[in-house]
């Protein structure tokens, strides 16, 4: 049994919320100068430049490099030797987020569906825990914008629909979403488990480092179909047409019933800030 | 590059087309979800608004916190397609166009049509770089809103594209 204190969790979520609102991930940025590289029209190429400028800027004034500092999603993964002692796990991440989104001059962008009020502080975060092997804990912190995240979509296919309709589902979020989103965008796929699991391995496969592919060749051939797939759409850096309307496609996939076959797309934009650490 | 200084006249207008990148300079108000909410709560209500919008161009954004040193927070463009159902009725009573990302719907590219208005896209993503080309950021309207008032920026050079012209051209 290893002991530890939340608020050593609350410091981790504190600092990684802060170097997530102001850099992209590394491989990220890769994608952006390899697009530019290939972008065919001045006006992609005038767009992607201007956001790898932007990520410069943010960088070295330490500002938001997107100003929707976005709902703070935490994903942990708690060993099953770990004892957590201290005050509420959940606290002890919403004030880490709520001393960063301060701290940091983040926007705070999280208000009541109905009423719209803004809760002032940027919490509750949301928040994802699993029980694994060992006695460690991996914190995975991903601020994610909403004007990505409201061009998700979620299909509960026929089995017969199979692979092709899994690709299908996914070309056909990504068509519907148009310029919208701030292509190129990064798509995270749930595929199987149940209505609730299916979306929650979409987010997590956000999570991934957009260059790697699932390790079973199956998925990721989907992965790569779809990807071309998506290239394909004509869309664009920001809709300005091109071959840059996503740089990567990303899938999870769990068993699921034999009456069904759930896909869920999760949308991210090309600002993709994650930061993942481990106690 | 091409410069304009707002607010636009009828003549420069006339001569914007989709697909060009200009550099826009002068004066803009911010407006997204609530505060357009609550503009109409003043519209339907026959109240008048608390600010002029005739000649205004509408930014769709919400920025972050200015630090101390700064005039501005983050500040790029949001989603526009959100607020589409709104911009007809802007439109036709004289504002003269808006910033913000991503393709809106027909009546809102017919609407620009009839008016003479035009859409600029904003690079969504560049919020640092549109944060410090704002020079002077007040709150003019709904404080209560945070990032969702109303703002009247004075920007600098603001790089955007031209998405939708006044004669019904797209870059989309």
């Amino acid at each position: 049994m290893r002991k530890i204190n939340t608020s050593l969790i609350e410091e981790k979520i504190y600092k990684m919320a802060l170097r997530a609102g102001v850099n992209l991930t590394p491989s990220c940025l890769n994608a952006l100068h390899a697009a530019k590289k290939t972008a065919n029209s001045e006006t992609a190429k005038f767009a992607l430049g201007t956001l790898i400028e932007n990520s410069e800027t943010a960088k070295r004034e330490q500002m938001p490099v997107c100003q929707d500092t976005g709902l703070a999603v935490v994903i942990l993964e708690i060993g099953q030797n770990v004892y957590l002692e201290g005050k509420l796990l959940s606290e002890a991440i919403n004030d880490g987020v709520r001393r960063a989104y301060a701290d940091g001059y983040f926007r705070k962008s999280v208000c009541d569906p109905l009423t719209r009020e803004n809760t002032g502080d940027n919490t509750p975060a949301v928040i994802h825990t699993e029980i694994t092997a060992g006695d460690k804990v991996k914190i995975t912190f991903m601020p994610k914008g909403f004007g990505s995240e409201n061009m998700s979509r979620m299909y509960m296919l026929k089995p017969a629909q199979g692979t092709e309709g899994v690709i299908a589902a996914i070309v056909e979020t990504v068509k519907l979403a148009g310029s919208r989103p701030c292509p190129p965008v990064y798509v995270g796929v749930g595929i199987g488990g149940s209505f609730d699991t299916c979306a929650y391995l979409a987010k997590k496969a956000l999570t991934r480092d957009v260059r790697v592919q699932n390790p079973n060749p199956s998925v990721a051939a989907i992965e790569r179909a779809a990807l071309e797939k998506i290239n394909e759409l004509d869309i664009g850096c920001q809709g300005f047409h091109g071959s840059d309307t996503a740089i990567g496609v990303s899938c999870e996939y769990a068993p699921t019933h034999i009456a069904g076959l759930p896909v869920a797309v999760n949308i991210q934009c090309h600002c993709i800030r994650c930061e993942k650490e481990e106690l | 590059m091409k410069k304009l200084t707002l607010p636009l006249s009828k003549e420069t207008l006339k001569s914007l087309r989709a697909g060009e990148s200009v550099l826009l300079s002068g004066t803009i108000l911010t407006a997204r979800d609530c505060a357009h909410r609550k503009i109409f709560e003043y519209l339907d209500g026959g109240q008048p608004l608390p600010f002029e919008i005739k000649d205004a161009v509408i930014y769709y954004a919400g920025p972050c916190p200015a630090k101390p040193d700064k005039a501005s927070g983050s500040c790029g463009p949001t989603t526009s397609a959100r607020m589409e159902s709104f911009a007809p009725r802007l439109l036709a009573l004289g504002v003269s166009g808006f910033i913000g990302k991503g393709e809106m719907n027909e009546a809102t590219r017919e609407a620009i049509k009839n008016n003479n208005g035009v859409y600029f896209s904003a690079i969504g993503g560049a919020g640092a770089l549109y944060g410090n080309a704002i020079k002077k950021s007040e709150c003019i309207a709904f404080p209560e809103l945070l990032s969702e008032a109303v703002y009247r920026l004075e920007i600098k050079d603001f790089p955007v594209v031209v998405a939708y012209d006044c004669e019904g051209g797209s870059i989309y």
